[in-house]
């Protein structure tokens, strides 16, 4: 068998051949980053190759990076390894990396979802030989409900909020969550606040092209009285929660949005009002749907449930083993994550 | 069902009191009696027994969901609950059900014990296909005989009396003892005229709080009663219209579990009710409470176990007398009468007064409490009345400060429910030479904070893993607190604690500033049980 095109090094991911690394978690000389989130995208890199959507994302989180933009299927060589980006759905700008080098096919996913999301460009499945996967949700018990039904859910209760003289707090990540409950929520229920790390995002966001509905940032000295909240929504990261800042809201229904609100037992330990089941990454069916799709005979998972996916896959007749990783979730809160190895 | 599970959704949603009650008011004034009735039922605690084996639910789940058990057990891990890890797996397909909750128990529920395990299947599986994700949840929380939500008879009580328009107090009253799910049932609950005690009721208890600073704040000594807190079953002892019963605080009729406290109540004045701790006696002394677990859970006892560990009721309360509720009377009256009744009843051993004049000379006999075998002190206001539930102001536990040992964490494993998939449920080990023993488990006492720390502290640190124990680098100490010890041939350590918990992150410490097991087992001399 030939030498693998992606291997696992102390700085992360990596391909011998072409000589670059993947969402490296220590600084290399060339960088190609999947999307912005914290735990893919770090600073300190020679020069970074990243899908052209997100380049304005990577400039407010890595201070203007010295960045080349890909456009999404167009492709560069590196040493012989035609490289190419690929929705993925997950984030503005996210993107699976495609590598061919005679003939042999990888795809990196980085995160994903398969849900539709009108802040980023679609999930699309890209053939390939062995398919590194992220299995954040890999578990059967984590299964979406239609973004629809799920927004339904948020607009009745921030609707509710609001005629009871409710201020509704929602705590979601501020990189992708947050403008995605943007773009779901029906603004005409009233005004909508932001947390500064919100709202620094989101201001990225419409500079990228897409299109939300107006916020009001609320800086940590602005007051504005009991009344000024009443009805209005709030959109927080998740570490705000129980923050003084938060506390100036009440009275208040409070909420997360994430993926992990599925179980019950995440949802409580929040101590929240409400737990909506809003991820930007894929379910368990949408991690078998993915996989299914490129046609891959070799699956690597990481980042998540990996061992539960590699073992189901195995069990199913592809090849498939687990690949450690220091992908965190970055974008989701409490996660039972691997021990890392 | 359909009410029902959304009422749950409610219930488990808002973590507030206020909106609970509300949300369970709203319920209860929008459904029929026979649907309030079971909710009061399930809500207050009680349960039908369990239905179907949780093993049989298992693997029908597994089945309709096309997931073998290791995966099952993979999911169950993370989620923590059968019934809600059953309901998460489980295809969609069902739609509400219109059907009441009543109907649901009569028709489904109750004859599910008595089919035949194909019929069982059968029937579950049909009930699965007609109910959507929420009321399969319920539905399986109910039949797996595990139902539990995040309120309390109060709360009931509290949502009841705010939609009948009654005092909290007739409600509880009319809740507490023996009773079927019936609409007369709610009927009655809720009916304007209060004089319907059935004879065989208790009082809802009174509770006392916690006392956390200096005695002295509680004003004069002349104006309290002292007494020890002992360390058994709280219990009332019923006795009206020539019967008798014996109540624990779980409201459960213990009265065929204690035949000498039956003889004991028999002999008792008609219309008589006290309230007091059953406690192990022998010799005219308590005796550990190891000695009183032999006799909890058991329905039936025998010669042998009678005579081992006989058991007295310590009366500190006299609630009814001459077939009146002396609940509003001042405690010191109340007091008064218990003795006359006592000095007639030579069986009721009474809970004895301390005296004291100060609440130094108070404090002083408290520090012995350990040597009497007893957990602290109780002081209840003289002028007090009985009252429902946990009121503060009248009635203190002033109980003495637990032991505590410095020990190592050595072994973690992640909680459930409320604390699923993350690592709250530890073992700590003390030096016995160079080794670390475990001594004891504990999974309360640190803050979300701290277990989180811990929890990222235990990922990191992973030596081995035993199934879902984890073995972890010993480096974190703890103080544990803990309310008694006991030699133990069971345990490794040779010892056994009860109600260990963490008191203290000892973030100052060094693993080898531990205690050492010699140190644990000199606490054995200084004996309590
Ligand atoms: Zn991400
Ligand atoms: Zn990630």
């Amino acid at each position: 068998m030939a030498a693998p095109l992606v291997e696992i090094t102390d700085a992360g991911l990596y391909c011998p051949v072409g000589d670059f690394h993947i969402d490296p978690w220590k600084p290399v000389g060339r960088a190609v980053i999947t999307h912005a989130h914290a735990d893919h995208a770090r600073p300190g890199c020679g020069s970074y190759l990243a899908a052209a959507p997100g380049r304005r994302l990577l400039d407010v989180r890595l201070g203007s990076p010295n960045l080349t933009p890909l456009a999404y299927g167009e492709t560069v060589v590196r040493n012989g390894v035609s490289v190419s980006l690929h929705p993925a759905g997950h984030v503005l700008g996210s993107a699976q990396v495609r590598l061919e080098h005679r003939g042999e096919i990888w795809v990196v996913s980085g995160d994903y979802k398969l849900e539709a999301d009108p802040t980023c460009t679609p999930f699309e499945p890209v053939r390939c030989h062995t398919f590194i996967t992220e299995s954040t949700f890999g578990l059967p018990v984590y299964r979406w409900d239609a973004p629809a039904d799920l927004f339904a859910e948020v607009n009745s209760w921030w609707r509710a909020n609001r005629d009871a003289g409710l201020a509704s707090v929602i705590f979601a990540y501020s990189l992708g969550k947050a403008q995605r409950v943007l773009a779901g929520v029906d603004a005409t229920i009233g005004p909508i606040f932001t947390h500064g790390a919100v709202e620094r995002i989101t201001q990225a966001y419409r500079e990228s092209g897409i299109e939300l509905p107006p916020t009001t940032a609320v800086g940590e000295s602005v007051r504005g009285g009991k009344k000024a909240w009443a009805g209005a929504l709030v959109i927080a990261p998740p570490s705000a929660d129980g923050s003084p800042w938060a506390k100036k809201f009440e009275p208040a229904s409070g909420a997360m949005a994430s993926g992990w609100m599925r179980v019950r037992g995440a949802r409580r330990r929040r101590a929240l009002d409400r737990g909506f089941v809003l991820s930007d990454h894929a379910d368990w069916p949408g991690l078998l749907t993915a996989i299914r799709e490129t046609c891959a005979t070799r699956v690597l998972a990481t980042h998540g449930f990996a061992a539960v996916l590699a073992r189901w896959l195995r069990d199913h007749g592809t090849d498939a083993d687990v690949i450690a990783t220091r992908f965190g979730d970055e974008d989701e809160t409490q996660a039972p994550e691997e021990p890392p190895t | 069902m359909k009410a029902f599970a959304q009422l749950y959704a409610e219930l488990d949603q808002t973590t507030r009191t206020g909106r609970k009650v509300e949300a369970m008011a709203r319920y209860f004034a929008a459904v029929p009696p026979a649907d309030a009735a079971w909710a009061v039922y399930f809500l207050s605690g009680r349960k039908p027994r369990q239905a179907v084996p949780a093993k049989r639910l298992k693997a029908w789940a597994w089945e309709q969901a096309g997931i073998p058990e290791w995966l099952f057990g993979e999911c169950y891990h993370a989620v923590g609950d059968v019934a809600e890890t059953l309901a998460l797996l489980l295809p969609d397909g069902g739609t509400a059900s219109d059907r009441t909750l009543a109907e649901w128990v009569h028709d489904r529920l109750l004859p599910l014990r008595e089919l035949s395990e194909a019929e069982q299947k059968a029937s579950v599986l049909a009930a699965w296909a007609e109910l959507d994700r929420p009321q399969r949840f319920v539905w399986n929380k109910l039949i797996t005989g595990a139902f539990r939500v995040g309120v309390s008879q109060l709360l009931v009580t509290r949502a009841i009396a705010k939609v009948s328009g009654l005092d909290g107090d007739v409600v509880a009253h009319r809740l507490m003892g023996h009773w079927e799910p019936t609409p007369a049932f709610y009927a009655g609950v809720t009916a304007a005229d209060a004089a319907d005690a059935a004879l065989s009721r208790p009082y809802p208890f009174f509770l006392a709080h916690p006392l956390e600073g200096d005695p002295a704040a509680l004003g004069p000594p002349a104006e309290w009663q002292a007494e020890w807190k002992w360390d058994g079953i709280r219990s009332q002892v019923v006795r009206r219209g020539g019967q008798s019963f014996i109540w624990s605080r779980g409201e459960e009729l213990v009265t065929d579990r204690y035949p000498e406290l039956k003889a004991m109540a028999d002999r008792l004045p008609d219309g008589t009710v006290l309230d007091g701790e059953i406690l192990p006696w022998k010799d005219g002394a308590v005796q550990p409470f190891a000695d009183l677990q032999k006799r909890i859970g058991r329905k039936t006892v025998g010669k042998k176990l009678l005579a081992d560990v006989p058991v007295v009721v310590m009366a500190y309360d006299l609630v009814e007398g001459g077939g009146v509720d002396l609940r509003d009377r001042p405690l010191s009256e109340r007091r008064e009468m218990l003795e006359v009744l006592a000095a007639d009843h030579p069986a009721l051993v009474l809970s004895p007064r301390i005296a004291f004049d100060t609440w130094e000379s108070l404090a002083r006999q408290r520090a012995a409490s350990r040597e009497r075998r007893v957990e602290g002190m109780m002081l209840k206001r003289r002028a007090s009345p009985y009252r429902v539930g946990r009121v503060r102001g009248d009635w203190w536990k002033w109980k003495v400060e637990p032991y505590a040992v410095d020990a190592v964490l050595i072994y973690a494993q992640q909680g459930h429910g409320k604390r699923s998939g993350l690592f709250t449920d530890y073992t700590f080990g003390v030096w016995d030479g160079d080794q670390l023993v475990p001594f004891a488990k504990a999974y309360s006492g640190l803050t979300d904070v701290e277990i989180g720390e811990v929890d990222a502290f235990v990922r990191r640190n992973t030596r081995e893993k035993f199934g879902p124990v984890r073995t972890v680098k010993p480096e974190l100490v703890f103080e544990l607190g803990f309310e008694g010890i006991q030699a133990s041939s069971r345990h490794k350590s040779g010892v056994a604690v009860r109600f260990p918990r963490m008191l203290r992150w000892r973030t100052d410490k060094k693993p080898e500033d531990a205690d050492t097991l010699e140190q644990v087992k000199a606490l054995l001399a200084q004996g309590v049980g």
